[in-house]
């Protein structure tokens, strides 16, 4: 057993508001100059988690003015050192579109992200990875993905990558990843 | 859909000016205890708090990378220059508070005879997060709630990702102040020794009073200080411990540092000094 120490309890409260709609997603009635770059985007995997960029909701904002492509990401962590590999990625593939001639890859933080940008598919993909993902905010009840059990308790805020945490599951007795936004 | 950007808003030359070097203080804070926490890399007491201080360390130099972006865009500068910024700049040219360049043992006691000379003392690392910690959540709010829109934004930002390293010190620092009497009064000598430069933390930069009068500082450096000498308190006597006592310390915001600063810059801008011009 590890001697973290912290096993603080995860007790805070559930918010049950619907979570499966994600904020920003391609808009139904986008230009297709815009669609076309959304398609893009979408088939662009975090570079720490196995899942899309679209669908982790990284992506605010797409515009395109013929040639000129914008695209303004929102990262989970300002400092995640995955963020100027997904710039690049973006660049680079945007850039390879038939027309595109000027591709900027902005970061924004007018909105903070927030669990409420990941995608019911995305959701799903952390959770088969092997990750607990809280609904809203990080000190709910937090739910073993291997046992069921929610006798979970944190055992240090930080983990492999700036996104995730250690729990333990006094149940089953498996360390447990929880996903952890940003504290709200 | 997204809203599109708010234009960042345009400020006088003097604001802008005063708003840089204010904001060149803090991420030489952030940069310079980043390093430091970067130290414990490989030689935290346990494992879990090797990988914590290692990932304080990464959210430290983040922010502060940021906060050197936007000095770059009030100075009319280009944030490719950020590296430069950061690693160009001799010790007198940094403006971190001096509490934040001492090394990791505290500088308390000498190394014994034969030993080298970085040790790590868990007990002041973990005292200088918890106050330095207390103080960044205490500026962030502050700007936050300033009139500099882009900045109010980024501020938000960095405090929720802030909130995890306040969790993670003050645990530690209960858990050592539970630790019995000898603990307790090894963590009262090292609040009792580093007081005077926490308060130095609070040190105004120049013409600072710009700031407060436009509205992009609602409270002064002082202000801040006053509130985080009663949160401190609270947090202290909570755990058996008690702030220490003396006037601040001041002098890093004005360039003056400890020999200490030579030390650390000389080893962080080792790589960066081979070749400033190579791109990564």
């Amino acid at each position: 057993m590890v001697s973290g120490g912290h096993r603080l309890p995860l007790t805070g409260p559930v918010d049950a508001t619907p979570v499966d709609a994600p904020v920003d997603a391609r808009p139904v009635d986008a230009p297709s100059g815009e669609a076309e770059v959304w398609r893009v985007l979408e088939q662009i995997e975090d570079p720490e988690l196995p899942l899309a960029i679209t669908d982790l909701g990284l992506v605010r904002e797409v515009r395109r003015d013929g040639g000129r492509v914008t695209v303004r990401l929102v990262p989970t962590y300002s400092a995640c050192p995955a963020i100027e590999v997904i710039r690049r990625t973006v660049r680079e593939r945007v850039a390879a579109l038939p027309g595109v001639e000027e591709v900027a890859v902005d970061l924004t933080f007018d909105e903070p992200w927030t669990l409420a940008r990941l995608s019911a598919r995305g959701r799903e993909q952390l959770r088969r990875y092997g990750l607990s993902v809280p609904r809203r905010t990080f000190r709910e009840p937090a739910t073993c993905p291997f046992c069921g059990s929610t006798d979970v308790v944190l055992e240090t805020p930080f983990g492999p990558t700036l996104c995730r945490a250690i729990a333990y599951c006094r149940a089953c007795r498996n360390p447990v990843e929880r996903f952890k936004p940003p504290a709200d | 859909m997204a809203q599109p950007q708010a234009a960042a808003p345009r400020l006088a030359p003097e604001v802008a000016a005063r708003l840089a070097d204010h904001l060149l203080a803090a991420a030489d804070d952030e940069l310079v205890l980043g390093h430091r926490h970067a130290e414990w890399t490989g030689f935290g007491p346990d494992i879990e708090s090797d990988i914590a201080l290692s990932s304080v360390a990464q959210e430290e130099i983040g922010h502060a990378r940021l906060l050197y972006q936007m000095v770059l865009g009030l100075q009319g500068r280009s944030e490719e220059e950020v590296d430069r910024l950061a690693f160009g700049r001799p010790p007198q040219a940094f403006r971190n508070a001096v509490l934040l360049e001492r090394p990791n043992d505290g500088g308390l006691e000498p190394p014994p005879e034969g030993e080298p000379a970085w040790r790590g003392e868990w007990g002041f690392t973990i005292v200088r997060m918890v106050l330095y910690d207390r103080a960044d959540a205490i500026r962030l709010e502050t700007w936050a709630s300033g009139g500099h829109a882009p900045l109010a934004a980024l501020a938000r930002t960095l405090a929720r990702e802030e909130r995890y390293h306040r969790l993670f010190a003050e645990t530690w620092l209960e858990r050592l102040a539970a630790g019995g009497p000898a603990a307790a009064a090894r963590l009262q000598r090292v609040l009792d020794a580093v007081w005077g430069e926490a308060l130095g933390l609070f040190e105004a930069t120049d013409g600072e009073a710009v700031l407060v009068a436009h509205g992009l500082l609602p409270r002064s450096s002082a202000e801040q200080a006053e509130r985080w000498r009663d949160e401190v308190a609270a947090l202290l006597g909570g755990m058996g411990l008690r702030p220490g006592r003396g006037p601040a310390a001041t002098g890093g915001r004005a360039g003056r540092h400890t020999p200490d600063l030579a030390v650390l810059l000389e080893e962080m801008t080792s790589v960066w000094r081979l070749d400033p011009e190579a791109r990564w």
